[in-house]
């Protein structure tokens, strides 16, 4: 059953992912990665990452996509119907490096069975352990308040910075 | 399910990469390096499954820091079209005016 569930949501994230790039109009495009970032919050409930998954739609799917279509619609950019595509020698070149960097990236992660490392990885009762011992989310939060305690105000520091300068950058005559 | 996860990841990447190449509106550019970053989240989850939680949290530090690159990103790209009056990536060729 889990099996059957990965495939369904992948075949939607990889559909959506198309739709995002292949869709005309911004707020299409828009709704296609909504699908794909569901679709991938799904994927990550079956892959036993809860917590990542509940994160995943508040704040990719629900407050990141909402600012994206409150700058398309600040911009009155949502009926742009003429193809945006490059043309000429731009198309070529992404046709031959989406090409060769898929083959080498779907090969090499493909093969990764095959691997002689692979038989070394602890297994999928890693997490289960972990679990156990802290919960669901007390298993993400206990790494986060002490080893992880620097990054973590660091990107709070980030966060801030982000702010003032997206403030400073988008305010008239700034 | 390591393998079809990482598989997957890698599709999605792909399709991220072509999307950025090919595509002349600043926001839909910005949409798939979105696309990117989660690709690259899925990968981290699925290891992580494998190696720990540390994955995991890496994962939380990329959303995070892809939110605040997000909010950046959307403002540079109000103040380019403020200038420009459009958002095709192929009329920015200044990095200040």
């Amino acid at each position: 059953m889990p099996e059957i569930l990965f495939y369904v949501f992948a075949g939607t994230a990889v559909g959506g992912a198309v739709g995002v790039v292949l869709q005309r109009n911004p707020v299409g495009s828009l709704l296609f990665m909504v699908g794909t970032l569901a679709s991938i919050a799904g994927i990550f409930v079956l892959l036993e990452a809860q917590f990542l998954a509940a994160i995943q739609l508040m704040v990719y799917a629900g407050a990141i996509m909402v600012l994206f279509l409150f700058v398309i619609m600040l911009l009155n950019l949502g009926h742009d119907y003429r193809a945006d595509l490059k043309r000429g020698l731009g198309a070529f070149l992404a046709f031959a490096v989406t090409g060769a960097l898929g083959g080498l990236l779907v090969g090499q992660l493909g093969g990764v069975g095959e691997n002689p490392l692979y038989e070394y990885l602890p297994g999928p009762g890693e997490l289960d352990r972990v679990f156990a011992a802290d919960g669901i989310v007390g298993a993400i939060a206990r790494p986060l308040f002490t080893d992880y305690v620097v990054p973590f105000e660091l990107v709070g520091i980030l966060l801030l910075v982000a702010l003032i300068g997206a403030v400073a950058l988008a305010k008239k005559g700034g | 399910m390591l393998t079809e996860a990482l598989v997957l990841s890698a599709i999605l990447f792909v399709i991220g990469t072509f999307g950025v190449l090919v595509r002349r509106n600043a926001i839909i550019v910005f949409l798939c390096i979105e696309l990117q970053v989660n690709a690259v989240n899925v990968s981290f989850v699925a290891l992580s499954r494998y190696l720990g939680i540390d994955g995991q949290l890496f994962v939380f530090f990329v959303m995070t820091v892809a939110a605040a690159e997000n909010a950046v990103g959307l403002a540079i790209i109000i103040s380019i079209f403020r200038h420009y009056q459009t958002v095709d990536v192929d009329n920015f060729n200044l990095l200040k005016w």
